[in-house]
């Protein structure tokens, strides 16, 4: 016999309703119709719950209020700020201060992370213990007691202003220039005396565009090197004038600006002069690099470990030492498996940054969708903006690791 | 002439090894002190040990455990170093309840989580006999009649609806899995709506447990029951969202897609302020949803879109040949996902899953930002605030930190126990 019936051979008989459950060609699509009706109909009871409501309480949606004055005063700001500003206003002061923290303590959390998770792997046995304990303890409280907590001993353990007062006084000045009160940390603050660079703005402008010269040119040196090593085989020492590219430029430069430091001092009350950083935004940046350090501790010692010793052996083989063996072979590779947790504890930290609101820093969560939000009573406008505001940093770095896992993945054959 | 060739003819005695090379000694050598700055390091580290007990073992033997008020505490110590840790004894119930949770009722939260140990052995220890998960079946009901009381109809008419929900999935669910569920929520609002009608009708003047509002929960009780409501709720959810992320079908997967990085992106006290202050206008007008069930609503949402991420992990790494067996097995979606595909996929996720776990029990701490009294809420308003504690930081804060610490490395110590459980390769 070779008349054989094709199993694949779809059905040609009537079409019956079961089929739009039983066949395959239409059952994707009952199920997203049946998916869309509902969806549709969520939205629907929703919305005009919501149209309801508003009607009810005699509001609508709009976003108004942003330019009206916001009559509260924010102590810890970037940009000029004063209680006539708007609403606005006060929205970029917060987010400003959201992403100053924010930096900050991803900055000193990866510090933090990598010296533990290094440590941690060290073989002196009291210390990896000690940096498992760190990890543990730090890991297993929630990240807003340690807020709390770090929030009490800058304001309740330390000195009073008075206090650092009279010939014999209960506080002094770290190295005469640090001054630690329960009102916030004082520091030397930097200023310009040349008249001929009066816009301090403009000039750290300047300052920055001298480093980025100098980043190139120290690139441009690290290139010419590698040449003549590859020419030669022999590597110039280029140390010392990568080092003077980096020092000499930027040196000149705030020389000819007249670079000065002016100290914080004691005047009735209180102390004037050089930086203030506020006791809560030190407690927020503080609490958040630890707690995300015994997170980032962690990523690091499974990278370091996740690189098979084969490849420290090969190392070894070829006549590496311990130092260029690290250098060249396991941190490359262990970076690949660092960075992208990293980049996302990142993210965590910026979001926890909205618990500034807990020790009143003033982060775009406590102006936006705090006291903006219970003046106005814009409940809804001012949650959707903070919501937007978020997602758009978390889409920004998603986008920035997408790129950076593109840029590392493995070319295999 | 005397024969002066010797051989001996018994073995010498071993001699012990070098003292450098046994014992606490070599231990010693190899471990804390085998270079010169591994020594040092060593000597820094026990410096940093002995400066930490010098600051903390006065403070915590020296301790006072009986007085009623801060200024009280600091006679009896009379300028010694000592913590007031009175304070916790004094205030413990405000601590562990909240202060509006009627005295008189704490047994009953407190047999509500007697209870939950009992409800959760079978789903956390898997040797005990299956037929516990009966008992783990009905618990939330008792729970949530043990916590909050009121008329027993309410517990009773959801747990018939769930139960009658399954009976209808079993019936059909084996012919047709998309009939089965959906027969099985229609059976489900049906008989929540008849039950509805008739908890109205015989509730009585004096129901057998006096009600407690939602608004009186606070304390630990309070974290504690949102983590465990809010876990165990967002792991279905979850799992709903990841099996979506995956699914070929554009608009499904578009829907998860964006929900779940949505709420990925957004920090938790946001979605809180949605439930404190704008989910509210989302209900029907004459609906009053109360701040708990808000939250609960939220908090889920929330780590149901973790959970979904760490379960797609899961999914991921099976390799392709599970989907393809269970396939030429002749087993349709739903079949092949609850007998292949999710078993697997789930085993792989027990650590990520535990970790957000962990991590939500932690943040359940936020809704303090949202002025309800949870254990930190509880701390920095009515305790610190009141004439006879205000100033007591460290006793309340370690406590509360201590308390923390001890729920979230069991959980962490137990996640590790199950993966040892549960690897079933050879190595």
């Amino acid at each position: 016999m070779y008349h054989m019936t094709s199993m694949t051979d779809p059905h040609r008989g009537q079409f019956r309703l079961s089929m739009l459950f039983n066949d395959t060609r239409y059952r994707s699509l009952t199920y997203q119709a049946i998916a869309a009706i509902v969806l549709a109909l969520a939205i629907w009871y929703l919305g005009n719950n919501l149209l309801q409501n508003l009607r009810t309480a005699g509001l609508n949606i709009s976003f108004g209020f942003l330019g009206d004055p916001a009559g509260y005063d924010i102590s810890q700001r970037l940009v000029e700020y004063d209680s006539q500003s708007s609403h606005s206003r006060a929205a970029i002061v917060g987010i400003l201060n959201t992403l100053l923290v924010s930096f900050l303590a991803c900055v000193t959390a990866t510090i933090f992370g990598v010296v533990a998770g290094v440590l941690r792997l060290s073989n002196n046995w009291l210390v990896s213990k000690l940096m498992s304990v760190y990890v543990e303890i730090f890991r297993n409280i929630p990240v807003l007691i340690w807020i709390i907590i770090i929030f009490t001993i800058m304001t309740a353990v330390m000195p009073a202003p008075r206090a650092f007062r009279g010939d014999t006084p209960e506080a002094t000045m770290l190295l005469d220039m640090f001054a630690f009160t329960n009102r916030g940390v004082y520091t030397p603050g930097p200023y310009f005396t040349s008249p001929f660079f009066a816009n301090p703005f403009l000039n750290w402008v300047l300052v920055l565009a001298v480093l980025a010269g100098s980043l190139f040119a120290t690139r441009r040196v690290a290139h010419w090197a590698t040449g003549v090593q590859e020419q030669s085989g022999v590597r110039p020492t280029t140390w010392y004038f990568t080092l003077g590219l980096w020092v000499v430029p930027v040196g000149l430069l705030l020389l000819v600006m007249g670079l000065a430091w002016e100290i914080p001092e004691l005047k009735g009350f209180n102390f004037k002069g050089g930086i203030k950083v506020g006791g809560a935004l030190i407690a927020l940046w503080f609490a958040l690099s630890i707690y995300t350090g015994a997170f980032i501790a962690e990523n690091v010692r499974a990278g370091i470990q996740a690189i098979s010793k084969g490849q420290t052996e090969a190392a070894g083989a070829l006549g590496l030492r311990p130092r260029r063996t690290m250098n060249l072979v396991v941190l490359p590779q262990a970076l690949r498996v660092i960075i992208p947790p990293l980049i996302s504890h990142y993210l965590n930290i910026t979001k926890n940054s909205s618990l500034a609101i807990a020790v009143g820093y003033a982060d775009v969560t406590a102006t936006l969708g705090g006291i903006t939000l219970n003046q106005t009573g814009r409940a809804i406008e001012c949650v959707l903006l903070l919501m937007a505001f978020y997602l758009t940093i978390s889409l920004l770095i998603s986008v920035g690791m997408n790129f950076y896992n593109k840029s590392v993945k493995l070319k295999e054959r | 002439m005397a024969d002066l060739s010797f051989v001996r003819s018994e073995m010498l005695p071993e001699r012990a090894p070098p003292a450098t090379e046994v014992g606490i000694v070599k231990w010693l050598r190899t471990n804390l002190f085998s270079t010169w700055p591994n020594a040092l390091l060593t000597i820094a580290a026990f410096y940093v040990i002995y400066l930490v007990l010098a600051g903390v073992l006065p403070w915590l033997f020296g301790g006072v455990w009986t007085t009623s008020s801060l200024s009280e505490c600091r006679e009896v110590l009379q300028g010694d170093v000592g913590g007031c840790f009175s304070v916790l004894t004094e205030r413990w119930n405000q601590l562990i309840y909240g202060f509006k949770y009627p005295t008189e009722l704490y047994w009953r939260p407190n047999l509500a989580l007697v209870l939950l140990a009992f409800a959760a052995a079978p789903v956390l220890f898997f040797d005990l006999p299956r037929k516990l998960l009966l008992f783990t079946a009905i618990y939330p009901f008792i729970a949530y009649w043990l916590v909050w009381g009121g008329p027993i109809g309410v517990p009773v008419t959801a747990f018939v609806g769930i139960l009658g929900a399954y009976l209808v999935f079993e019936r059909f669910s084996a012919s047709n899995f998309a009939l089965g569920a959906l027969g099985g929520v229609a059976a489900a609002f049906v008989l929540w709506f008849i039950g509805g009608y008739l908890v109205d009708m015989m509730a009585s003047e004096n129901p057998l447990l006096t009600p407690v509002a939602s608004r009186d929960l606070g304390g630990f009780m309070l974290n504690l029951m949102l983590g465990v409501t809010c876990v165990s709720l967002s792991i279905p959810l979850g799992i709903a969202l990841a099996l979506g992320r995956q699914s070929s079908m554009p608009l499904i997967k578009g829907v998860c897609v964006i929900f779940i990085e949505f709420i990925r992106g957004v920090p938790l006290i946001t979605l809180l302020f949605v439930a404190s202050v704008m989910l509210a206008y989302f209900f029907p007008p004459d609906a009053t949803v109360d701040l708990f069930l808000r939250v609960v609503i939220m908090i889920t949402l929330f780590s149901s879109a973790y959970i979904a991420e760490v379960i797609r992990g899961g999914l991921a790494a099976l390799p392709k040949g599970q989907y393809e067996a269970a396939d030429s097995l002749g087993l349709d979606y739903p079949q092949a996902m609850r007998f292949i595909i999710l078993p697997q996929a789930l085993k792989i996720s027990i650590p990520g899953i535990v970790n957000v776990a962990v991590g939500l029990f932690k943040d359940t701490t936020l809704v303090s930002v949202i002025s309800m009294f949870d254990l930190v809420g509880m701390i920095r308003g009515p305790i610190l605030a009141s004439q006879e504690w205000n100033g007591v930081y460290w006793e309340l804060l370690g406590f509360a930190a201590l308390l923390f610490f001890v729920v979230c490395y069991g959980i962490s110590q137990y996640s590790q126990w199950l993966e040892r459980r549960l690897r079933t390769d050879h190595r």
